[in-house]
Parts: C-alpha cells; structure tokens; sequence
C-alpha cells in the first residue's frame, strides 16, 4: 500500500461515526460510507491536489447523503436560511416530552444536523465546514445557531420556535 | 474595557463553545460571561450536547469494520480493473462468497453507486415478481415476433436491445416487455426453462448515468462488478456496465444463474462495438 492507500483507510473510522449520527442506522450509514469510499477511488487521481483530506472525504459524504435522502421523497419546498421563524403555541401543558438526543438530532433539519455534528463530532473549524459543505461562513454560522438552539429545546422539552412543523 | 459593556456576537459566542477564537478574545468573553447568566446557560448548554453526542456516537470509532466497507477503503488490485474477462472471474468467485447473505452485496469495488444500483437490482426483482408467474400474458412481444421485439426496444431504450440466446443453457426466450424504470423504460426480457421455471433479463439505460465511470471522472475502459442480491427465494445477479445496468433475476441456485451471467455477460460483450477512441 502506499501512503495514500492507508490515509484512506485511516479515515474510515470517523467516517463511520459521522455517518452513523447522520444516517441514524448502521446500515444506511455504512451504505453511506462505502458509496463514499467508492466514489474517493473513483476519483483517486486527484488526491494528490487534496490538501484537506478529511474535509473532500466529509465533502463527497455530504453529496451523496444530500443526493439519497432527496431523491426517494417527495419534492418539497426548501426554506432558506432567511425564512422568518415561526413561534408555535405551546403544547398542552406547555411541554413537549423530552426528547433524548437520538430522537431530537433526527428532528433537525439535515442542513443544521451536518453542521452540529461536524462540530461536535470532528471539532471542525467553522472555514473548514464552509468549504466541505461549499456554502458561505456566514451560513455556517446561522445554521448551528439555529440547530444547536433547537437541541437545546427539544432536548429541554420546550415549546421552540419551529419553521412550519409542529413537533407534538 | 469594560466586559459588561463588549458586545458578544452569536458567532463569538458558538466559536467561544468550540474554542476558535483567539486566546485573548477568548477570555474577555469568559470575563464577559460571568455577568450574564442568560448566555452563560446557553454555553453550559452546547456544552453539553458536544459532550453527550460524543458519548454517543465515539463508540462507533472502536467497532469492527464490516467486511464491505473494508473492502471499499481498499486499493483497486491492478488486474481487476483491467479487462473485463479477468473482471467477469474475479466478480463471480468474490460474489460467490457473499452468497446467501441478505442485502450483502459482493465486497468488490462497485462501478456506481452501491445505493443506486441496489436499487436498480430490488426494481429488477419486483418485476420479475410481478410478471414470471404469468401464464397467459408473461410478455408483450413473443419470441416467436423477435425481429419486432428487438426493433420496439431498440428504438425506446435508445440502444440496440438484443436478447441473448440461452438455449444452451436450457432456457428459452418466451419474449420481453417494456417496463417504467426509475427515470424512464426499462427491457424486460423473459426465458422459460423445460420445466416451465422463468429467468428475466432486466436492462436499464438510467444506471450508468450515476457511475463514476460514465460521468467520465475515471475514463477510459469502466470496470464491471458483478453483484448478488436475495430477495426472498429470488436471486438477482447484476451489473453495471457503460451506461447500462443489467439484472438477471430467477428462483434458480448460484452455480446456474452463474453460468447464466456469464453467457449473457460473453453475447453482450461479443456484440457491442468497439468503444469509440
């Protein structure tokens, strides 16, 4: 093996994790990262112009995660980052049940959920998020405002502000 | 300066939770904080969830890999790549190995998507569902009508489509039909052997679009992966190959519909023209 060889390799364990805390199931994630690492080969001869291995890898993770979860529903309308949030009535009681982490990621959206989790998880710089996801720092920064704050209430069992989707 | 009086910006405050601020930002807002239980609450809190989704999911690093994803993180060993005849032998014995296993898919490199085509394959599978138990109707077009048949497919799958010829092998072509795929038509070529038992030939244009090969990012001469599906008492055996994904699909055992594979892999590969250079 070359050095490239192991390099991939090396990173098949994170991948994984990601994978799995974005996919939600083991077997969807590791589809997921074998789709990944067969689409790295196929494109094998451009490593060597790759300075940040780990951010093409998460990159080439992101499309085809983006492409899968999309292409099986039905279409919807995307609400961009600019789209006003909006305050739903609280829940009888004033509570929703609290959630445990698993549950509240997966009710995030997926443009939020990448971010919170390439934080959290791989402690990616924020320039280094925007250029794996191909979107401006200033995105970056919105979403996991917005994801972490959304957690934070759903794992609280808060009534949170929710664009257009009633949690009960 | 006055802490009390420095505003902090929700970005600070998030790069302040994930230490990405330089070190002396970082501490007039720690300095900041301390007046502010609000936001303090707020950093305890991201905090924490940093904390518990590692708990969470870091268990994942320290797990086996599985076989497949394995094989995927591997180099391409150089001979497979090359002709499609050592590609055919290869693909069957590592294909024979994951036989059996439900939603194993053969652990060799993929052309495409492993998604994609899986899909492609349960597709393939569902058809042959729906059509082999047929009796009256089983095909649009009979064999005895193959000019016309080969002419229709041809003409709306945009390729030639020429059934192989399995009569060595026993079976006997009943005809074909055109199906919906995922994007557009798909061929549906059905064969019969003496004992009335039905294999299909299951023949897309859309597969390819989605390889790597075919979106020209390797080039060249694109490699086939033999793979093995089970749906129930079906097997399915597909490939990709150019812009075409093929699916052969039969209540048959491995060592037959192998041999079938085979022959249909050699006729098709006799009859398409030399790739343009």
């Amino acid at each position: 093996m070359t050095p490239d060889d192991q390099q991939l390799l090396s990173w098949v364990p994170r991948l994984r994790r990601y994978a799995r805390a974005l996919a939600g199931n083991r077997d969807d994630a590791d589809d997921l990262v074998q789709d990944t690492l067969e689409r790295a080969w196929a494109k094998s001869a451009l490593w060597r112009g790759v300075a940040d291995m780990r951010g093409w890898l998460f990159g080439i993770m992101h499309n085809l995660h983006v492409d899968g979860v999309r292409r099986p529903r039905v279409a919807t309308q995307v609400l961009d980052d600019d789209t006003p949030e909006v305050a739903m009535a609280p829940a009888q009681g004033d509570r929703l049940a609290v959630l445990d982490l698993q549950a509240a990621l997966d009710l995030l959206p997926l443009e939020q959920k990448e971010i919170v989790l390439l934080v959290a998880l791989e402690d990616m710089a924020y320039a280094d998020i925007a250029k794996t996801l191909g979107i401006p720092i200033g995105t970056v920064m919105s979403r996991l405002s917005r994801g972490r704050e959304r957690l934070r209430a759903l794992m609280d069992g808060r009534a949170e502000p929710v664009r257009l989707k009633v949690v009960k | 300066m006055n802490p009390i009086n420095d505003p902090i910006t929700e970005a600070e405050l998030h790069a302040f939770v994930d230490g990405q601020l330089t070190p002396e930002r970082h501490r007039e807002i720690d300095a900041t904080l301390a007046q502010r239980p609000e936001e303090a609450l707020r950093v305890q809190a991201y905090r924490d969830q940093k904390r518990e989704l590692r708990a969470l999911f870091d268990p994942v690093l320290d797990e086996p890999l599985p076989q497949r994803v394995l094989a995927a993180a591997r180099p391409r060993a150089p001979w497979y790549a090359q002709r499609w005849v050592a590609g055919v032998a290869i693909a069957l014995l590592s294909g024979a190995a994951g036989w059996g296993l439900r939603g194993a898919w053969s652990t060799t490199s993929a052309t495409g998507s492993a998604l994609a085509t899986a899909r492609f394959a349960q597709r393939a599978a569902v058809a042959h569902a729906v059509y082999s138990p047929e009796q009256r109707r089983p095909v649009e077009v009979d064999a005895a009508h193959e000019d016309q048949l080969v002419t229709w497919l041809s003409k709306r799958m945009g390729a030639p489509m020429k059934p192989p010829h399995l009569q060595a092998l026993g079976y006997a072509l009943e005809g074909g039909r055109l199906l919906p795929g995922g994007q557009g038509p798909v061929a549906q070529f059905m064969y019969r052997d003496a004992g009335g038992r039905r294999l299909t030939l299951y023949v897309s244009n859309e597969i390819g679009d989605l390889s790597p090969a075919a979106s020209g990012v390797r080039g060249g001469n694109p490699e086939t992966a033999f793979r093995f599906a089970r749906e129930g008492q079906l097997n399915v055996f597909y490939w990709v190959e150019g812009r075409f994904g093929y699916a052969i699909s039969a209540d048959a055992d491995k060592p037959a519909l192998t041999d079938v594979a085979s022959e249909v892999y050699r006729q098709l590969a006799a009859a398409a023209p030399e790739p343009a250079r």
